[in-house]
């Protein structure tokens, strides 16, 4: 009786722990993420971001231009893709994977524009945002393969505004 | 080699169109970053393993696209785009492409 309860426990504790500790980690890692992302937005602020080919003071300007790109790749912790198995189940919108993609868009926008910076611009034209499918291998089990990652490719043209 | 992907630069203008020109190149991502992937979807965060795979793979695809330019002759390639596609689980093939041009 009693080593039955003990394996009951071992099978549902383990796991439990395993997803619990999966979504504190995660927890702690989005929060500390969004923070880094506020701080950069803020210091790179002033390059002007647009998906336009031609915006107002391109076609005026010194000619220094170059192309700049930036990606970023994250991950979703097990308990989230656990949860998001789940939501397999019933359909709709699933908000972490939502807010996932949204970090990768502004790290991979954030990276260019810093690419932007370094090569002394402070506008960034023609913005292209891509997916890309890399297959990632990381959560295979067995034949399974679901991809968590959050893959984001973005590249414009850096130009100097007077 | 001036390279950007709008179809005009400023204060240039466009003297000859040498034509389409592309790199390409395949990687393949090795067991360590698969592993530490593996671990990193179990907590979240960034996987800076292919990050840097499609840093490196944008960097030598562009690179290639630009020699290609230069053997023609151009001294910029404008409009260029990138297109990425898995080719295996293991391996994706990153493409650039862009017209190569004369300016003055």
């Amino acid at each position: 009786m009693d080593d039955q309860l003990l394996t009951l426990g071992l099978y549902i504790g383990l796991p439990a722990i395993f997803l619990g500790f999966g979504w504190f980690i995660g927890y702690l890692s989005e929060t500390r993420h969004e923070r880094s992302l506020q701080k950069r937005e803020d210091a790179l602020k002033d390059v002007e971001v647009t998906d336009m080919r031609n915006p107002p003071g391109f076609s005026d300007s010194s000619g220094q231009c170059m192309l700049v790109t930036g990606e970023a790749v994250m991950a979703s912790d097990v308990f989230k893709t656990w949860v998001f198995g789940l939501k397999n189940v019933v359909g709709g919108e699933s908000k972490t994977f939502t807010r996932l993609f949204g970090r990768a868009r502004r790290e991979a926008l954030l990276r260019m524009k810093a690419q932007a910076k370094e090569l002394g611009c402070n506008a960034i034209c023609n913005v292209r945002i891509e997916g890309a499918d890399i297959g990632g291998n990381a959560s295979g089990k067995g034949g399974k393969r679901v991809s968590n990652m959050a893959v984001v490719m973005a590249s414009g043209t850096a130009w100097l505004r007077a | 080699m001036l390279i950007v992907n709008t179809e005009t630069i400023p204060g240039k203008s466009v003297v000859e169109l040498k034509g389409l020109v592309q790199g390409n190149t395949v990687r393949a991502k090795n067991i360590g970053r698969d592993i530490a992937a593996g671990f990193k979807n179990m907590v979240g965060g960034e996987l800076k393993g292919y990050t840097e795979l499609l840093t490196e793979s944008r960097r030598e695809a562009l690179s290639r696209m630009a020699a290609q330019a230069e053997a023609l002759g151009a001294n910029a390639v404008v409009n260029v785009r990138f297109s990425t596609s898995a080719i295996t689980s293991g391996a994706s093939e990153m493409m650039a492409y862009g017209t190569a041009v004369v300016v003055e």
